[in-house]
């Protein structure tokens, strides 16, 4: 029984995670971390040039595009028009018509602004960009963006670099069982066990960023996180055992000495 | 004449095309996106986009984010 790889719109994957390229103390690290990762796609985000220091380094000096897909995103736009806008910016810098959408509503949770994401994912969509919304873990909003285009469907497992985990496993599986395109829970894994619930839930993919760059030793949790992903996926497949109240005998009842 | 770029305010002697701009920035129009009052530029564009008194001119790259 072979479980067919992750593909979203025409991008197959044998990995399940997608990585960020924020908060790296270093560019090594973050290269390390992402080799670890076994991850094939990698978020950006887009900013201004630093026009006073004009030699910066760019992150793509440090990605292997031959290797890894890129993912840019649109964190830090409250607005539909602002989050297109830098969609567009994306698309120009010549590597991918992907776009992690996201439309900020509130910036103490970053909990998206739902309704400018369904508009945008709309306009996005229809302009032919493969839109991958973060969203909230609802149903009903799930749903629509599914509606209205989307590639894939990001639900939130907690606030963006919370590292709380799963907060409501079952919304995620009802996601799960209404969506037609890939599921990927993105943002607020903080360990591995985070990971590997998503996956049991019946994710089909994780998005992290702050759980690998910011962990102690980024390169061994990157390390963790793939093997996180990988046996939540197994397990998720395998079909588990039903929970049950009581216990069951793993041992044979008959045969015991002395009864 | 002044102009508004990446946010801040910058003298400009005369209306400028965006190749020369970018050049006298010192940036690789290869390896940013630049949009021009609003209006984001083709790389085929940077040449014929004049840049004049009060425009508005965004350059960006791909920085790290999640």
């Amino acid at each position: 029984m072979g479980d067919p790889p992750l593909t979203i719109a025409d991008k197959v994957f044998t990995s399940r995670l997608i990585v960020g390229t924020g908060k790296y103390s270093s560019s090594s690290v973050m290269v390390q971390a992402h080799e670890a990762s076994g991850a094939e796609m990698v978020t950006v985000a887009v900013r201004r040039v630093n026009l006073t220091d004009r030699h910066a380094e760019s992150m793509l000096d440090f990605i292997d595009t031959d290797k890894y897909s890129i993912l840019p995103n649109t964190a830090g736009c409250y607005s539909a028009d602002e989050a297109v806008r830098t969609a567009h910016l994306a698309r120009e810098l010549g590597l991918s018509n992907w776009v992690k959408l996201e439309v900020i509503g509130d910036e103490r949770t970053l909990f998206p602004d739902n309704h400018a994401l369904l508009d945008a994912t709309r306009r996005l969509v229809k302009e032919g960009f493969v839109v991958l919304p973060y969203t909230s873990d609802d149903p009903v909003v799930c749903q629509k963006l599914e509606g209205a285009g989307a590639a894939a469907i990001m639900p939130l497992g907690a606030p963006i670099g919370s590292g709380l985990g799963i907060q409501n496993a079952n919304n995620l599986r009802i996601i799960r069982q209404f969506a037609k395109v890939p599921v990927i829970v993105d943002a607020g894994v903080g360990t591995a066990s985070d990971a590997t619930i998503a996956m049991e839930i019946g994710a089909d993919g994780v998005l992290m960023n702050s759980a690998i760059a910011g962990a102690q030793d980024p390169v061994a949790m990157a390390t963790a996180m793939r093997l996180a992903v990988e046996a939540g996926r197994l397990a998720y497949t395998s079909g588990r055992i039903p929970r049950r109240m009581y216990a069951a005998a793993s041992s044979p009842i008959a045969g015991v000495i002395g009864r | 004449m002044q102009i508004r770029l990446n946010g801040n305010l910058h003298q400009i002697s005369e209306p400028i095309a965006v190749s020369a701009l970018l050049e006298r920035l010192d940036i690789d129009g290869r390896r940013v996106a630049v949009e021009h009052n609003n209006l984001v530029l083709k790389k085929a564009q940077h040449d014929s986009a004049i840049v004049g008194d009060g425009d508005e001119v965004e350059i960006v790259n791909f920085v790290g984010g999640g």
